[in-house]
């Protein structure tokens, strides 16, 4: 279970440009929950990942994974338990290393980089086995540069490297967005398999509303730092994409846009 | 004969400077400025060593690990008191220049001639038939170096080296992998420093002298170094042979790294066979950097022009 608790989060603190984000924001996702969420930009959908994250601190709330308090633990341990895969797919990958070094190190998580070989080459077929379910042919691309494949199979690549250890959730910020319909498609549908095969809990931020409905079992639409939506179960299987492009206009109209 | 043995001494004891840097600066992408001070301070702590009477090869490690030690304290600076690369660097640099005085007794000048060094002992000189006598320098100076490279190989390839490569990389993977960049970047500038002072320990047992500004320039001799070695000799940032050979041809970047340097020092000695003199050593050195910068930027735009 993740919980955020009465988080306050403010950009340029006591100048004219003080913009207030998050007041008293709370959101708790419940172990083995998938959460779509949508909102316009600048709503705190990236901002709110981050912050779970770790990647910026919230100015005041606290944050739980379970029963534990995470709130002032530095980025890279609490990434011990999550998987994060970003927009940009050259985040997610090492381009001067190879498909495997790159799959090696993503498979050592959580254990000690220490002198022992980078490559454990008995576990080389494993990699390609994993490879293989992609579809993407990389299975055979081994020792090419991760730099050189193209920003799906890159995407691929990372998703399968996020989930690689034995994590707890998955954070997935626009991670289809930089990618063509179609390869769009298939690293959302691998999301998918492998969200449901590793019972992970996972936060999915996207801009095409078309997933956000398809995929997951919760829905959540941002504005301005607060959740105006937040469906689940058969209210989410009911939603239709008229809804949310219906609501979608409402809260423009209240920007004045 | 004389000239070219010289060349390839100069240029194999800076090898070893330049693979330190080829992991700060191609590795990290870090410009790390203290090796201009981590030379000179293997250097001073030799001579002092030297004098003192304690064993040459044992002055080999003591130099690495006090140069590791100042590499620490570059990547302290800017990991945890969040200060620039670069400043980093010239902080570390120009406190060290007041402590290598200090290591080597307060002069500025220290000779070690006639003393036991790794070039002139007794080992050697019953191990070395006569014949090779005026190569026993040179062939000591390749196994050292070449033993460094290896080494560094081979740690590149553990799950350590794996991390730090990856650091330079793609600092966010590191993070995703539950592990703290900084704590890596520290571990990168250590060993490059490391191995900055031991070429200064080399260098100092090699000339038989410590002299406090011997360090000016390091880096400058480093990049060019590590980037001369790279372009020419790494099909993946530079298919420069590629062609030549038809095809692909390529060496380790760490042994790229070393034929850079001795090829630098090369035109270094050209440059001075044509009559500059020695007091132009430095220009000469910059000049020629900015010479290899300017032609390799150059290239590199050529070559997106027809992509």
């Amino acid at each position: 279970m993740l919980k955020l608790n009465k988080i306050n989060k403010y950009y340029n603190e006591g100048t004219v440009n003080e913009i207030c984000l998050f007041k008293d924001f709370n959101l708790t996702v419940e172990e083995g929950q998938f959460v779509s969420v949508v909102g316009s930009n600048g709503s705190g959908k990236t901002s709110m990942l981050n912050i779970i994250c770790g990647t910026v601190p919230a100015d005041s709330g606290t944050i739980y994974i379970g029963k534990e308090n995470i709130t002032h633990m530095p980025e890279f341990k609490r990434q011990r338990h999550m998987g994060r895969v970003y927009q940009n797919p050259a985040m997610g990958t090492c381009p001067h290393m190879t498909i495997l070094e790159n799959m090696a190190l993503a498979d050592n998580k959580g254990k000690r980089f220490n002198l022992r070989p980078g490559t454990d080459k008995n576990r080389r077929d494993n990699y390609r086995e994993q490879l293989k379910t992609l579809g993407l042919g990389l299975e055979d691309k081994l020792h090419v540069k991760a730099g050189l494949l193209s920003g799906g199979q890159r995407q691929a690549m990372a998703l399968l490297m996020a989930a690689m250890t034995p994590i707890r959730f998955l954070i997935l910020d626009e991670h289809t967005a930089a990618l063509d319909p179609k390869t769009a498609q298939t690293v959302m549908e691998l999301t998918d398999k492998i969200v449901k095969e590793k019972k992970l809990t996972a936060v999915m931020v996207t801009h095409n509303l078309r997933y956000a409905l398809e995929y997951g079992d919760r829905l959540l639409m941002m504005h301005q730092g607060t959740s105006v939506m937040d469906l689940s179960g058969p209210k989410k299987a009911a939603v239709q994409i008229q809804d949310l492009l219906e609501k979608f206009n409402a809260i423009s109209i209240e920007c004045g846009n | 004969m004389t000239l070219l043995l010289g060349i390839f001494e100069e240029g194999l004891i800076y090898a070893l400077m330049a693979l330190g840097v080829y992991i700060t600066y191609k590795i990290l992408d870090f410009p790390d400025l203290s090796v201009d001070s981590t030379f000179p301070m293997g250097a001073a702590l030799t001579a002092s060593a030297v004098l003192a009477g304690i064993h040459p090869v044992l002055t080999l490690f003591l130099s690495f690990l006090a140069g590791a030690a100042a590499g620490c304290v570059t990547g302290i600076i800017h990991v945890k008191l969040k200060v620039r690369d670069l400043l980093s660097g010239i902080i570390v640099m120009t406190g060290l220049y007041s402590l290598n005085l200090r290591f080597a007794g307060g002069r500025a000048n220290v000779p070690v001639f006639g003393r036991e060094t790794i070039f002139e002992n007794r080992f050697l000189d019953n191990l070395a038939p006569q014949s090779l006598a005026p190569y026993t320098v040179v062939l000591l100076l390749l196994f050292i170096t070449l033993t460094c490279k290896v080494l560094l190989d081979l740690y590149l390839n553990t799950r350590s080296g794996y991390l730090l490569r990856a650091a330079g990389d793609n600092e966010t993977l590191v993070t995703s992998l539950a592990k703290d960049k900084g704590t890596v970047k520290i571990l990168g500038l250590a060993i490059a420093n490391g191995f900055a002072a031991l070429a200064g320990s080399v260098y100092c047992q090699h000339k038989g002298f410590f002299e406090i500004s011997i360090g000016t320039g390091t880096i400058v001799m480093g990049l060019a170094s590590v980037i001369i070695g790279i372009q020419v000799f790494c099909p993946d940032h530079r298919p420069f042979l590629f062609r030549l050979f038809g095809r692909p041809f390529g060496v380790r970047p760490t042994t790229a790294v070393i034929a850079g340097s001795v090829i630098y020092k090369a035109c270094i000695s050209a440059a001075i066979a044509m009559g500059l003199e020695a007091n132009d050593l430095k220009l000469i050195t910059s000049v020629l950097f900015l010479a290899i910068l300017a032609t390799f930027a150059r290239q590199r735009k050529k070559v997106k022009g027809h992509a």
